[in-house]
């Protein structure tokens, strides 16, 4: 389709402000008197509390209050049910177990919050948190997640039975029978280890009480406003309308900033109608490490089973997920696991069961990929292993597994995060693996530079790692598109904003429709003062959900423009085009009415508005997909490993991407380089660990190695596009897509260029010890 | 992350710095570019109830070359003036190099020389240098001045020959004989970190091509520059051969470190580490005292 402000590379509409610090976060909201909090967190991870003292904070100078959870009364209780396991799964097991505003019988993770400090300054408020005593009953840690669901395992939740959270059992054909017509079967077992979201800025909370106008006004780093709104409102025994939440900019969200509510989330706002004074409360990053949600965790026991040609003849993968001391976030992380082991390849039997184990780790919810990368790691690896037993290519195998072009809408019958048997809606698989293969070189690279390189002593590896990736799920995302009297376009929306480009790329979408600059469309996300319908930011729905709702309102502007531009120049509607911020005729471009004057003309000062109008040239949509849109992807690369040192270092890193219609390829390809940035993170650099007692030993950015310039390859990215035929711009989400498939390649990578060594990547995130370790296994 | 409450003095000249030192002792810390002690009092590891800032007192950053080819450098110069010295590159090559390898730019224009000296970081490159390269410094305090060799001036974690109520003035690195080369190596996770392992090489060759002298230094391998006194040793007078170069490495890993554990490397990967890093870093200064390179 002929596009004019679509898939352009547009440069973005808020960069300006952003980039010259006039930006609004959080942390810059300020109002007098305003208090600051800061946090008593618990240095156990498993513990009773026996007893708090809070007197000497109380006294401390420059205190206003201490709150515990039993001076909460009977406001303290656990937070909402966010997600509820799928109803339509058989023998579904689900132990809801939700986070509580501050500890009051045992803690279960370290740094869960136990007693808030409320005073004039946030360092007034910290050293007078250093004065609280917490008498603990240290209790034997729950960590390791085999042992966590062993009969004899202390329990991280005392009236459950277990450490188990939630099992879930999912098959397609028959595994068993497809396992005895196989030539190859290989078993293996997978770790997976946690990782942080790491988001620039960190969490944060303003919360202002209108005692007189009876009015709580609500500053959130949250992805999801709009439920934050109406959670608040119930919780504090408000209407809806006496609540407002704004999530201005934001520094980057990946996931951790939609789980709700947070603790401090609860308390915050709770403080401020409390004491009828403004609070702030900043997370720090030391904060973040215990305090925000992470990912990742699983462990694997897979086995695949293919014939002689290479070709996938089922796959059983049973697997145990992390979700931390608490569940609110339900089942999607597992979920998004099973529905990526399959990856993008035609896998006729499938047998899959997690379980979910409690720990005395932070809750787990997820985190840009949200157990994808971990499902596209596991079959990646073990497409990786049949290759070598069957002295295949690389690429050829992955050819022969994938997903044929005549083969959509395909029926991948696991059920989704969406509640629903996935459908693979769209695509053209092997194009897009062709496409890496040719960018990189792949052919070239194998058989000359590869063989030559190694002949110089040089240990070079190359890699590809097709992988699928579920978006755009519902329920719904509306937006109201308004024409004002100056010509420009108001655009609302209910998600948030975290750094997505949305002020440009839904300013695209209405441009398109009603002919006018991108720059002269502002667009409002995230206050619910604005648009209060809605569910938020997440699994790389903003495009396809809230940009089809744009779409849909900017259509039905674009038709009232064109009714009464018609009446205005006398023509029919079919002879008017919108261009410039007019519509004109045609074959008589002097002939023109500006939008302006139209949303005048809409909105007239005297006169009757016809029976069955509405005044105004506005409109509010919504969209809900039928199912998500599923975008599909393929990365290579070239790295080169010093074998003595064990540092790898990426030479050449290629993407090709299909996520359907392209809005913005600029946005497109900063998201892509983000994930590609948190990928590399959770292969080489990015892992959280923990001691024996369940404390994080590099809770700072001085020993968490997030992947900084130095580390970053220059992404190159190649686009093609097959639209979603489940939505009207034919949009597929891609904000997870860059981080899904690295771990997987930079494995295979690595051992490609230790190709001479005897050794199998079996873990993420691998780091110089971790290869240090394996190489020299046997000589042990 | 907000600092415990403490008093702030920004004295203008040395003797009120070095007053307040000797009025309030363990108590004070000097502040020089913040870029180690601001960070621990945010985690509150440290909590010094009195802060004296140096950086309002005149004439502390300086790179000044002696006639006899040595090199000073002021306590109060930061990493980015070494780094971007053509006089620290001419004199002290070595220690201008591994600017480059501290941290990144940011830090680097804060950090200072005699900062990362005080800190006295088993895994920072300057404490492991002026070991290697014999360096001297000077010591001030209300009583008087001092020169202390590096070799003395370490004494493990964190801990240095300075009196509470010292500064560290000045460092002075001598000049290296003729036939003289050098080499840095280091694995660090990502270029701006603390190495996981480091090793500085500083060799002298005679006039038949042998090892005249030899120094070895390791950084992150033990609790304060761990130097390998009888791997240099044993090369001395030796011809500096692929097999002499290999057992000096070996048995300076084997013998004469004492890396520790922790997240980002075992001491069993850290030796490894040595080893192949000593070896490269040997190879590299005997080649530099060649001529070749
Ligand atoms: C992110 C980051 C990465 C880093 N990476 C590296 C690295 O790779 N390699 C490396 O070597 N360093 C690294 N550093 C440390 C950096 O080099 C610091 O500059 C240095 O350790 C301390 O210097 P400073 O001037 O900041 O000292 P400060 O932090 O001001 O002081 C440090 C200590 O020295 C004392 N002190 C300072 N000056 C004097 C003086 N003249 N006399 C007596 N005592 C004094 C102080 O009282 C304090 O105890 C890094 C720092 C950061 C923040």
């Amino acid at each position: 389709m002929d596009r004019k402000y679509i898939g352009k590379r547009v440069v973005r509409n808020e960069d300006p402000r952003l980039l010259t610090g006039q930006a609004q976060f959080v942390d810059d909201v300020q109002f007098p008197g305003m208090l600051h909090a800061a946090f008593l967190r618990s240095e156990y991870a498993h513990a009773r509390v026996l007893k708090v003292d809070v007197s000497k904070a109380r006294e401390y100078p420059g205190v206003v209050a201490v709150f515990t959870a039993e001076d909460m009364g009977r406001d303290w209780f656990p937070g909402p049910p966010l997600v509820s396991p799928p109803p339509t799964v058989k023998d579904v097991i689900f132990h809801s177990r939700r986070q509580v505003p501050l500890v009051k019988d045992k803690v279960r993770h370290a740094g869960e919050a136990v007693a808030v400090v409320i005073a004039e300054s946030r360092y007034i408020a910290e050293d007078a948190a250093e004065q609280i005593e917490v008498e603990y009953e240290p209790l034997e840690v729950v960590l390791d997640l085999e042992k966590a669901l062993a009969a004899d395992s202390p329990r991280v939740h005392d009236d459950l039975e277990s450490n188990l959270a939630a099992q879930l059992f999912q098959k397609k054909g028959d595994y068993e029978a497809a396992r005895k017509e196989a030539e190859v079967v290989i078993k293996r077992r997978i770790v997976i280890e946690r990782g942080a979201a790491a988001a620039m800025e960190n969490r944060g909370i303003v919360a202002q009480w209108d005692a007189k106008g009876r009015h709580l006004t609500v500053w959130d780093t949250t992805q999801a406003p709009i439920p934050i709104r109406n959670g608040l409102a119930a919780r504090l025994g408000l209407s809806e309308s006496q609540v407002r939440v704004i999530a201005p900019f934001i520094g980057g969200g990946f996931g951790p900033k939609i789980m709700m509510f947070y603790p401090e989330e609860m308390l915050i706002p709770w403080v401020a109608m409390k004491l009828n004074r403004p609070v702030k409360w900043i997370e720090d990053r030391r904060e973040n490490f215990y305090a925000t949600t992470q990912e990742r965790g699983q462990v694997h026991d897979v086995e695949i089973a293919l014939d002689r040609d290479g070709r996938i003849l089922g796959i059983k993968d049973d697997f145990i997920h992390d979700t931390g001391a608490y569940d609110p976030y339900g089942l999607t992380i597992p979920i998004n696991t099973q529905c990526h082991v399959m990856g993008g390849y035609d896998i006729k039997n499938f047998s899959s069961e997690f379980r979910v184990a409690f720990t005395n780790r932070i809750i787990a919810t997820p985190v840009r990929g949200a157990g994808r990368p971990q499902g596209i790691f596991v079959i990646e690896r073990m497409l990786d292993l049949a290759a070598r037993e069957l002295g295949m290519d690389a690429a050829e195998i992955r050819r022969r597994n994938l997903i044929q072009p005549h083969a959509f809408p395909y029926q991948h019958e696991i059920v989704d995060q969406a509640f629903a048997p996935l459908v693979l809606d769209s695509g053209n698989y092997p194009a897009v693996l062709d496409k890496a293969l040719e960018m990189i070189g792949y052919e070239k690279f194998v058989k000359e530079e590869q063989p030559r390189l190694r002949k110089e002593g040089k240990y070079v590896g190359i890699a590809v790692a097709p992988f699928i990736e579920t978006t755009g799920i519902g329920p719904y995302e509306g937006a109201r598109v308004t024409v004002e009297t100056s010509g420009r376009v108001n655009v609302a929306t209910g998600i948030g904003t975290q750094g997505q480009g949305h002020f440009t790329s839904f300013a695209q979408v209405v441009a398109e429709q009603i002919g006018i600059k991108v720059s002269d469309v502002r667009v409002t996300t995230g206050d619910t003062s604005e648009f209060h319908w809605g569910t938020g930011t997440f699994a790389s729905r903003g495009a396809v959900v809230a940009g089809n709702a744009v779409h849909a309102a900017s259509s039905i502007v674009r038709g009232k423009i064109l009714k009464l531009a018609s009446k205005v120049l006398g023509a029919p509607e079919a002879e008017l085009e919108l261009e410039d911020g007019q519509v004109r005729i045609a074959d008589i471009p002097q002939k023109s009415v500006s939008l302006g004057e139209l949303a005048a003309l809409a909105n007239p000062l005297r006169g009757a508005v016809e029976p069955g109008t509405e005044p105004g040239l506005e409109s509010t949509a919504y969209f809900g997909p039928q199912y998500g849109a599923t975008a599909f992807g393929t990365h290579a690369m070239i790295v080169e490993t010093d074998p003595e040192t064990m540092m790898v270092k990426i030479r050449r890193y290629v993407v090709a991407e299909d996520c359907g219609t392209v809005l913005n390829p600029l946005i497109l390809e900063g998201q892509i380089h983000g994930g590609v940035s948190m990928g590399l993170g959770n292969s080489y650099y990015e892992k959280l660990h923990y001691d024996e007692n369940g404390q994080l030993l590099n809770a700072s950015f001085a020993d968490y190695l997030l992947v900084s310039s130095t580390e970053m390859p220059r992404i190159e990215v190649g686009h093609l596009e097959t639209p979603s035929p489940l939505n009207e711009l034919g949009t597929k989400g891609v904000g997870e897509a860059g981080a899904i498939p690295v771990p997987a390649l930079f494995a295979q990578a690595v051992q490609n260029a230790l190709h001479d060594r005897d050794f199998e990547i079996l873990e993420m995130p691998l780091s110089p010890n971790g290869l240090f370790e394996l190489l020299n296994k046997e000589t042990e | 992350m907000k600092p415990a409450p403490f008093e702030y003095y920004a004295p203008a000249t040395m003797d009120e710095a070095l007053a307040l030192l000797a009025e309030h002792g363990y108590e004070a810390k000097a502040l020089a570019g913040g870029q180690s002690l601001i960070p621990m009092m945010n985690f509150r590891l440290v909590q010094p109830s009195v802060l004296v800032d140096l950086n309002n007192i005149g004439g502390l950053a300086h790179i000044t070359p002696g006639a006899d080819g040595s090199l000073r450098i002021g306590a109060l110069t930061r990493h980015n003036q070494v780094e971007t010295s053509a006089v620290a590159e001419q004199y002290a090559p070595l220690i201008h190099f591994a600017m480059q390898k501290i941290a990144y730019p940011a830090v680097r224009t804060r950090g200072t020389f005699g900062g990362s000296l005080a800190h006295a970081d088993p895994s920072a490159e300057l404490p492991a240098l002026c070991t290697a390269l014999n360096g001297r410094f000077r010591l001030v305090s209300g009583r008087g001045e001092r020169w202390v060799s590096a070799d003395e001036f370490f004494i493990s974690l964190f801990t240095t020959a300075l009196e509470p109520d010292e500064l560290l003035a000045e460092a002075e690195i001598p000049a290296m004989p003729p036939r003289s080369g050098w080499s840095l190596m280091e694995t660090a996770r990502r270029p701006h970190d603390f190495a996981l392992m480091g090793v500085a090489a500083v060799v002298a060759l005679d006039e038949q091509g042998r090892c005249a002298d030899a120094r070895i230094v390791f950084l992150s391998a033990g609790e304060k520059p761990m130097s390998a006194q009888k791997a240099a040793e044993a090369l001395r007078g030796q011809s500096p051969s692929a097999e002499a170069i290999r057992a000096a490495a070996e048995s300076a890993a084997a013998n004469e470190i004492d890396p520790a554990d922790d997240i980002h490397g075992t001491a069993k990967f850290r030796r490894h580490l040595a080893n192949v890093l000593c070896r490269r870093a040997l190879e590299q200064a005997f080649q530099r005292a060649a001529g070749k390179k």
